[in-house]
């Protein structure tokens, strides 16, 4: 999916950036060596399990920590020590964190009253009604916060920060406490709110779907480390290593000895003794490797059917099935390759109703199906 | 089982209750009912030695209750921002603080204020011409001592229920650290303070024990009442005792509404 607001800005140009940023509390290593720039104008999430570091690198750009090593930038000026309150970036919290004591246009007006030079009680009123008509909350001012739906919360939160024109906005798990078709509500009207102000947004969570369907780019972290950075395409298509592979969508990983490779391809021979080619990875290491293949890259076929010439087949029993309307998903045991996961779209069964528990088939594997993994 | 409960409950407000009962009496006598009169409470609104230890009891309290509030209010904060050991220390001596009896604190105030005295007085008065020694400023010292635990609990519990997500976001917004505490967390405390403050007041101006160590000369309402007893009681005692205990009762109402609202707002 492209998009207007990444499109009219230029590549190259960098809102922020983090050096070697590292932060470490005690023994545990929460970032480590962070190197990252962050285009202006784009939608850049943060993607990873809990503990992964990914909320620790939102918290340096936003100032409430400050990295045990390395720097972090904005608009090429060091902030590495400038506090919170006098960083131009705002945050969506998890919860929110409206406060209680005020109402919907005064929390909206915090920011704004905190400038120096002050700004008039009109310049203040103005730019809230304009930033609640924003978020479609325009006669919601005067409510109290506890009077507000949650997913109306979450408008007030978002008006909150975008008033004050944060040169990045932070979005701290902002979907986590909304229901499901909430949530995929919110992500459109979100999306819409970027490209019509084109802020930078820095977006942390660990849910996948989330990311994919929201991003210009995804930082994977796992362990404090960045693991891989791409558009979601090139993650779901290219994961470098098999935690990527793993993380984003789901992924059957087979151990293999790689024969040969060349042309951007490599040849791969399975525990079975079937070869199979695969997609390369950098490096030219040869011998036993991991090889990550997408379930609904392979196809299924009754093992009555013999292959065709040069084409690639592993023999398979089927274990489970679900059906789920447009596609199933068949769960295989293949000897001496293991368990692999099949989804085979509804209109290319092979059978009528599909193959049966215990069925014996052929997996297909279609050439250049399946990438090689880095290790790690 | 419930009339066990009710046997016990009577036994707790029963004999109040009559004190409460005979006040209205129009006899002499303060323990029968005879006939119904307001003329006792007249009598000790009217009685002027009531009226001065009124006025000196309500002074003690006010300023006692003032000063337990701001202290015990920088307290509780600055052990909020403590951690590790020294905040368990100082925490488990508020609550010690709290338990330990009145007449305890009473005979330990007191000897640590005439002592203090008999140290600073011989350098004090050729200087000045002043002289320390007890009185309403013992009395307030004491008072807002011992309240100043209560107002540190009830901050510090307000505390811990703070999102400091909160602090965060209004940092984030652009507020100074002294902005953040004037904008967010004070308002956000404000009720459990007054609560404290509230409390600190009923509990100085009920006391007698601590009072009646460090007292000196003054006379407080219920050293007034303690003393006037051995004088004879009448049915003017149980009109003050009554309207003290209903003034109380008011105000430890108040905190509790106040301490209530504070803590049922939902959270966002």
């Amino acid at each position: 999916m492209e998009r207007a607001a990444s499109m009219h800005v230029r590549p190259e140009e960098t809102v922020a950036e983090f050096v070697g940023a590292t932060k470490r509390y005690g023994e545990v290593l929460a970032a480590d060596r962070i190197d990252l720039r962050i285009r202006r104008g784009e939608f850049l999430s943060f993607l990873g399990p809990s503990g992964c570091g990914k909320t620790t690198a939102l918290r340096m750009l936003a100032g409430f920590e400050t990295p045990t090593d390395g720097t972090v930038l904005i608009d090429g000026q060091d902030v590495s020590a400038v506090p919170a309150h006098r960083r131009p970036v705002n945050m969506v919290f998890q919860h929110y964190a409206l406060f209680p004591h005020m109402t919907v246009e005064e929390n909206v007006g915090y920011g704004l009253r905190q400038r120096r030079p002050r700004l008039s009680r009109r310049e203040i009123g103005d730019k809230v009604a304009k930033a609640l008509a924003t978020v479609r909350l325009d006669a919601f001012g005067p409510r109290r916060i506890w009077e507000m739906s949650g997913g109306q919360q979450q408008r007030v939160a978002l008006a909150r920060a975008i008033v004050n024109e944060p040169k990045i906005l932070l979005l701290d798990e902002p979907m986590a406490a909304l229901d499901a078709k909430l949530r995929g509500e919110m992500q459109r009207e979100l999306l819409d709110l970027q490209r019509q102000l084109g802020i930078t947004f820095v977006l942390v969570t660990h849910d996948q779907e989330e990311a994919l369907a929201m991003s210009d780019r995804i930082c994977i972290m796992g362990k404090g480390r960045i693991a891989q950075i791409g558009s979601p395409q090139e993650l779901y298509d290219r994961p470098a290593t098999r935690y990527v592979a793993d993380f984003v969508g789901k992924a059957n990983i087979l151990s293999a000895r790689i024969v040969a490779r060349a042309g951007g391809t490599a040849q791969a021979v399975l525990g079975n003794g079937a070869a199979v080619t695969v997609a390369d990875a950098p490096g030219d290491a040869r011998g036993e490797a991991e090889i990550a293949v997408r379930p609904e890259a392979l196809s299924l076929a009754p093992s009555g059917e013999a292959p065709g010439p040069g084409v690639a087949a592993v023999a398979a029993t089927v274990t489970h099935r679900t059906f789920l309307g447009d596609h199933t998903e068949y769960l295989l045991d293949a000897p001496g390759v293991g368990a692999l996961q099949v989804n085979v779209p509804r209109q290319a069964e092979r059978v009528p109703g599909g193959h049966g528990m215990g069925a014996s088939v052929h997996v297909i594997w279609p050439e250049g199906a399946g990438l090689v993994l880095a290790a790690g | 089982m419930r009339l066990y409960a009710l046997a016990v409950y009577a036994f707790l407000y029963l004999p109040i209750a009559i004190i409460a009962l005979f006040s209205f009496s129009a006899g002499r006598s303060a323990s029968s009912m005879q006939g119904f009169s307001l003329s006792w409470y007249g009598r000790a609104l009217n009685n002027p030695f009531v009226m001065e230890a009124l006025w000196t009891s309500v002074k003690v309290a006010f300023l006692s209750a003032c000063l337990a509030t701001v202290v015990g209010t920088m307290a509780a904060l600055a052990l909020t921002g403590m951690k590790g050991r020294v905040r368990r220390v100082f925490d488990l001596a508020v609550q010690i603080a709290v338990m330990i009896p009145g007449i305890v604190i009473g005979i330990a105030t007191l000897i640590a204020l005439v002592t203090v005295f008999d140290l600073v007085n011989p350098w004090l008065e050729p200087l000045t011409g002043l002289k320390l020694s007890l009185g309403t400023g013992s009395l307030i010292g004491a008072h807002g001592l011992f309240t100043m635990s209560l107002v540190v609990l009830l901050v510090r519990g307000r505390m811990e229920t703070l999102d400091p997500a909160l602090i965060e976001a209004s940092n984030d917004l652009g507020a100074t650290p002294f902005g953040t505490f004037r904008q967010v967390t004070f308002p956000q405390i404000l009720p459990a303070i007054l609560a404290g403050f509230l409390l600190a007041f009923t509990f100085s101006f009920d006391d007698f024990i601590i009072a009646f160590f460090v007292a000196g000369a003054e006379t407080t309402l219920p050293i007034y009442v303690f003393s006037s007893i051995r004088r004879g009681v009448t049915p003017e005692i149980n009109a003050i005792g009554t309207m003290v205990m209903a003034a109380s009762l008011i105000v430890l109402i108040g905190a509790q509404l106040m301490l209530r609202r504070s803590q049922a707002r939902p959270r966002p």
